[in-house]
């Protein structure tokens, strides 16, 4: 507990939902590409607001204008056709910025969402595959999500690297990776950076109600812990009123990310 | 046509799920169209299953067919950048290819999305490799031990060196099998729903002769534009279509949209198979044993009707 405890004031899913706004600020006219449910409702908030130019999809071939999170079918607006043909497209050409989830992601911002365990050709428990995530993160802006923070998530080493980390990065030298940039990991416990040094994982902000004790319990690495540690910033009553009655009336984000009892 | 001349007659390419299957064999390396639990060529898959083909390699965009086709003891090699049901936000895990992948049970090359493509595409180019920076710097070298990397024999970023990139190889098919919405009897092939996928370039990466597709109706050549929608949606053509199949609901239970969406109570029946053995053979022999796919389209409407009852 903190003397600014505001935690019974704010939803946690609010706090993550402009967490994950904040992270495409800036990103002026690409296609914003958050997975997940709190993710594309953080996205669309920023689109609705002060990110008026990114592009975002409608989970399925098309990029449309809407601020709902998941508009009705017959009331899309697209903008553009966006079969996964093109996708590659935008994803090489550097054009996106995606939030991805993670299995698995450590202190360089490795992430895994293939495979656990056992050898790499034959995993003790097999996941999706690498998906997009070794393109994704060599050729463009990547942030994680996680919804549920814990030491299983945030690990000493994944098992398996699908989106490339900072350390990986380095190594491959300046020239391959420079369309490589690990921005952000939001949470349901704080935001996470990589603005140190050796780009290892930092912590940005943490949610109300959230203490460091607490973070650093749930993180299976050593956390950069900077002196002074911002509370996350609250949403404003205008993105509170956009979240509540225009992305995201059926408050589906307070089942991803419940208040902490 | 000219009554004093005997020209030769178009080809009509028409053929049954059993014929395409004839024309397969064991050990082949066999592209699968759609994505994930979307407009997957399910009827030929069927076709396969009731057949005596084996030891086979898929290439695909993994859906259901990977589970189905692993569990029956088909598959010997995969090739997949994911396997899932359905991806995206509610992505969840094929338990049938979990548990293959996860006994050592296939070989298997693993990639990400894009390097499909890529190996796709340059096999239907009829170039050995196409450069690429997906995959620096992640673990698919270990998983993918052949991946070979090419230096550009440019002036790199900064004018020295050329750039270091990953030689995604052509993924060169003995077969390809996908399911289109509408097509005429020549091979002509339209998709009408939200995404092509990669269905032409599975049948452009596939040797003369191995190109095969389903569709939801046949249509004259004539009406291909109606049916379609627009000549845009026309993306499969005859030359490279070796037979058509026409199979409505051939898709099943993946979606076809905007024909059919996806049999959502038919593929959490199917996914709760792997728990148990005994589950995948009582499944199997109730829906995957049919003499032929009539038979299984006339089971499933009896399905539905008896869960229409009140």
């Amino acid at each position: 507990m903190t003397s600014t405890d505001l935690s019974g004031l704010v939803a946690r899913a609010d706090v993550c939902a402009v967490a994950v706004a904040d992270c495409f600020r800036g990103d002026g006219e690409i296609l914003a590409n958050p997975i997940g449910t709190i993710p594309m409702i953080g996205g669309r908030l920023a689109r609705a607001t002060w990110e008026p130019d990114l592009m975002m999809t409608d989970g399925e071939a098309a990029l449309i204008a809407n601020d709902a999170a998941v508009p009705a079918r017959a009331d899309r607006v697209f903008e553009t056709w966006n079969p996964y043909r093109r996708m590659f497209d935008v994803v090489w050409s550097g054009r996106r910025h995606v939030m991805m989830g993670a299995t698995q992601v450590d202190r360089y911002g490795n992430q895994n969402i293939a495979a656990l365990g056992g050898t790499p050709t034959r995993p003790r428990t097999q996941l999706l595959g690498f998906r997009g995530a070794p393109g994704n993160t060599i050729n463009d802006v990547t942030s994680y999500w996680v919804p549920a923070h814990g030491p299983k998530v945030f690990v000493e080493a994944v098992d398996v690297v699908t989106g490339v980390g900072y350390d990986r990065a380095a190594a491959l030298g300046e020239t391959a990776a420079r369309f490589h940039e690990i921005r952000r990991v939001v949470s349901n416990l704080g935001v996470f950076d990589f603005e140190t040094p050796d780009h290892s994982m930092r912590i940005r902000s943490l949610h109300p109600g959230v203490t460091v004790d607490e973070v650093v319990a749930a993180t299976g690495f050593e956390l950069v812990i900077p002196d002074e540690i911002p509370t996350s910033r609250l949403p404003t009553p205008d993105e509170l009123r956009l979240l509540d009655e225009v992305i995201d009336p059926a408050g589906t984000r307070h089942r991803e990310v419940p208040d902490p009892t | 046509m000219s009554d004093d001349q005997n020209y030769p007659a178009p080809a009509d390419k028409r053929l049954t799920e059993d014929e395409v299957v004839s024309r397969l064999s064991s050990g082949m390396t066999i592209g699968i169209g759609g994505w994930g639990s979307r407009r997957k060529p399910m009827s030929l898959v069927r076709a396969i299953l009731r057949s005596d083909l084996t030891d086979l390699h898929l290439v695909t965009f993994g859906g259901p067919e990977v589970g189905m086709l692993c569990a029956a003891g088909k598959v010997a090699h995969l090739t997949f950048a994911f396997v899932a049901p359905d991806v995206g936000p509610a992505a969840i895990l094929e338990p049938h290819f979990r548990a293959a992948r996860q006994s050592g049970a296939i070989e298997c090359t693993e990639l990400d999305e894009g390097m499909l493509l890529l190996g796709l595409q340059a096999a239907a180019w009829r170039v050995p490799f196409l450069p690429t920076r997906v995959g620096l710097g992640s673990d698919l070298h270990l998983v993918n031990p052949g991946l070979a990397t090419v230096r550009s024999p440019y002036p790199g970023p900064d004018g020295g060196e050329g750039e270091e990139l990953i030689a995604q190889p052509a993924i060169e098919l003995d077969a390809a099998l996908c399911h289109l919405n509408v097509g005429d009897s020549r091979g002509n092939a339209a998709f009408t729903g939200p995404d092509l996928y990669f269905d032409d370039l599975m049948l452009e990466a596939t040797r003369d002769g191995g190109r095969f597709i389903s569709v939801e109706r046949l249509v004259a050549t004539d009406g291909l534009v109606e049916a379609a929608g627009d000549v845009t949606r026309l993306r499969v053509s005859r030359m490279f279509v070796d037979g058509v199949v026409e199979a409505p609901n051939g898709a099943h239970p993946t979606s076809c949209d905007p024909d059919r969406p996806r049999d959502e109570a038919f593929q959490k029946e199917y996914l709760a198979t792997a728990k148990d053995p005994a589950d995948w053979e009582a499944f199997r022999s109730r829906w995957l044993s049919f003499a032929t796919e009539a038979e299984y389209q006339a089971a499933l409407a009896t399905r539905s009707n008896e869960e229409n009852q009140p």
